[in-house]
């Protein structure tokens, strides 16, 4: 349960990290949290020669409002999300998700961009990020790019960032005041990674109907996804309560979640079923979770 | 833009790690976990691994006054940040409550979760969360004790809260 060996490289500015990726590839691997990688190399399921640690790479600590996205740097650990008061007004939705992200001590460390590349199918912040329709942004040896969330996840565990790329930046739309948000979570243990999570987010239109509606599903594919059935059958809808059953029904129809030794298949779809109907509910009231 | 060929960069690096207010300093490979660190080279054998892939909490520590789990974090990671153990904190008033709490109410038997469920259990004191048992065992959910079932724990680690030796954060920081 030790790592085998591996060469370290401690840059301080984002253009050295970048060089050094360019230089590795694949055989490089980026550090900031380490709480979904170093797992992965104390049990020696990935064995990178080199491991470029970007803790004290300038200016990727700000959390930043600008434009109508609200950005976290590279470096900003999890446990902000539960403080900052810029994400309890901009984006409610990620303050009310974060306490079910790991533990605690994890969040202390772990960075809200790392769980975003990072990509377990089962995490919280790409849930959010597809969900919300945000971007991550990457710095390569050509130059800056962003990448939104539905060109992001290719498969568990993968994006489509380039191994010569570094992750500097998410962001994620702000949260339009009178935004409707729930986020609901299945594990058998609080913490765990979750059998089934469902975030929704609605904007209210006019006469009862509504102008937006997204619902999230993870844990339940490869890759989290927007179940657009369910979405659908609420926008469609003169009676948004009255759809909600419909819209759960919907989700678990769709879904085609994996069947492993955690859950098995059909209890998934139920997870999604049961969770959608709750997060819309709870949505719908305009109930936030009491931390 | 410097060479940074496989070579040129290190296999081993001297680190200078301030260990319950005293430096280490130590040539150690960059794969050498904290834990391992704070046992092996600093001799602070009270943080314990149980099973280093961040899932059991009992290697929790202090780095720069948050916890962390020393399994996750390398050596190298923590040079020129000032980490605390249990043993560093002894004659810290909440940490004192803490223990005077465990021991009145059973919250250990075999102990070896103990030290990283009172790291744990001491930010959620100050920082104010160890409100009711809910959320006593929701902050404690990411440290498994197999001996005492837990109610022990929440029992010992609200009584402490209720104490009055509860503080708030120190300097005003809070959290990464």
């Amino acid at each position: 349960m030790k790592p085998a060996p591996f060469r370290f490289s401690r840059p301080e500015a984002a253009e050295e990290a970048v060089d050094v990726l360019r230089q590795h590839g694949w055989e490089a691997k980026v550090v900031a949290g380490g709480q979904s990688l170093v797992p992965l190399l104390n049990m020696r399921l990935t064995t990178p020669s080199v491991l470029v640690d970007i803790n004290r790479v300038r200016d990727l600590d700000r959390i930043t409002t600008t434009g109508g996205w609200l950005e976290f740097g590279a470096l900003v650990r999890q446990r902000r999300l539960e403080d900052d008061p810029r994400v309890v007004a901009g984006c409610p939705l990620l303050a009310e998700a974060a306490r079910w992200i790991g533990h605690p001590a994890t969040r202390n460390r772990g960075t809200v961009v790392g769980s975003i590349v990072h990509a377990d199918p089962a995490a919280e912040l790409p849930l959010l990020l597809v969900t919300l329709g945000g971007e991550l942004v990457a710095r390569g040896p050509g130059g800056m790019r962003t990448i939104p969330a539905e060109e992001l996840y290719l498969t568990m565990l993968t994006t489509s960032l380039a191994p010569d790329e570094l992750a500097v930046a998410v962001r994620f739309p702000l949260m339009a005041p009178g935004t409707l948000y729930a986020f609901e979570e299945f594990a058998h243990r609080h913490g765990d990674f979750a059998l089934v999570a469902v975030a929704v987010v609605l904007r209210p239109g006019a006469d009862g109907r509504l102008a937006e509606a997204r619902i999230g599903i993870g844990g339940a594919a490869e890759v989290p996804y927007r179940a657009r059935e369910a979405e659908g059958a609420l926008l469609a809808s003169d009676a948004v309560d009255k759809a909600i059953d419909e819209a759960a029904r919907l989700a678990a129809e769709q879904a085609q979640p994996p069947d492993d030794v955690h859950a098995s298949r059909e209890y998934r779809r139920h997870l999604v079923r049961v969770l959608t109907r709750r997060a819309l509910y709870k949505a719908l009231a305009g109930v936030s979770q009491d931390v | 833009m410097t060479g940074v060929e496989l070579q040129s960069l290190p296999d081993r690096m001297e680190i200078a790690v301030r260990v319950n207010g005293r430096t280490v300093r130590r040539v150690v490979e960059p794969r050498l976990l904290l834990g391992d660190f704070l046992r092996q080279e600093a001799g602070v054998s009270g943080t314990h691994f149980g099973c280093e892939h961040g899932v059991c909490g009992a290697c929790t520590v202090l780095v720069d006054g948050v916890a962390v789990r020393s399994c996750l974090m390398f050596a190298v990671q923590a040079d020129g940040c000032d980490v605390r153990t249990v043993e560093g904190l002894e004659g810290d008033p909440v940490m004192q409550a803490l223990q005077e709490r465990f021991r009145e109410y059973h919250a250990l038997q075999c102990g070896y979760c103990t030290p990283g469920m009172l790291i744990s259990a001491y930010e959620l004191l100050l920082r104010g969360e160890a409100r009711d048992e809910r959320s006593v065992r929701e902050g404690l959910s990411g440290n498994l004790c197999r001996c005492t079932g837990y109610s022990g724990i929440v029992k010992a680690v609200l009584a402490a809260a209720r104490s009055g030796q509860a503080v708030a954060p120190p300097n005003g920081e809070r959290g990464g």
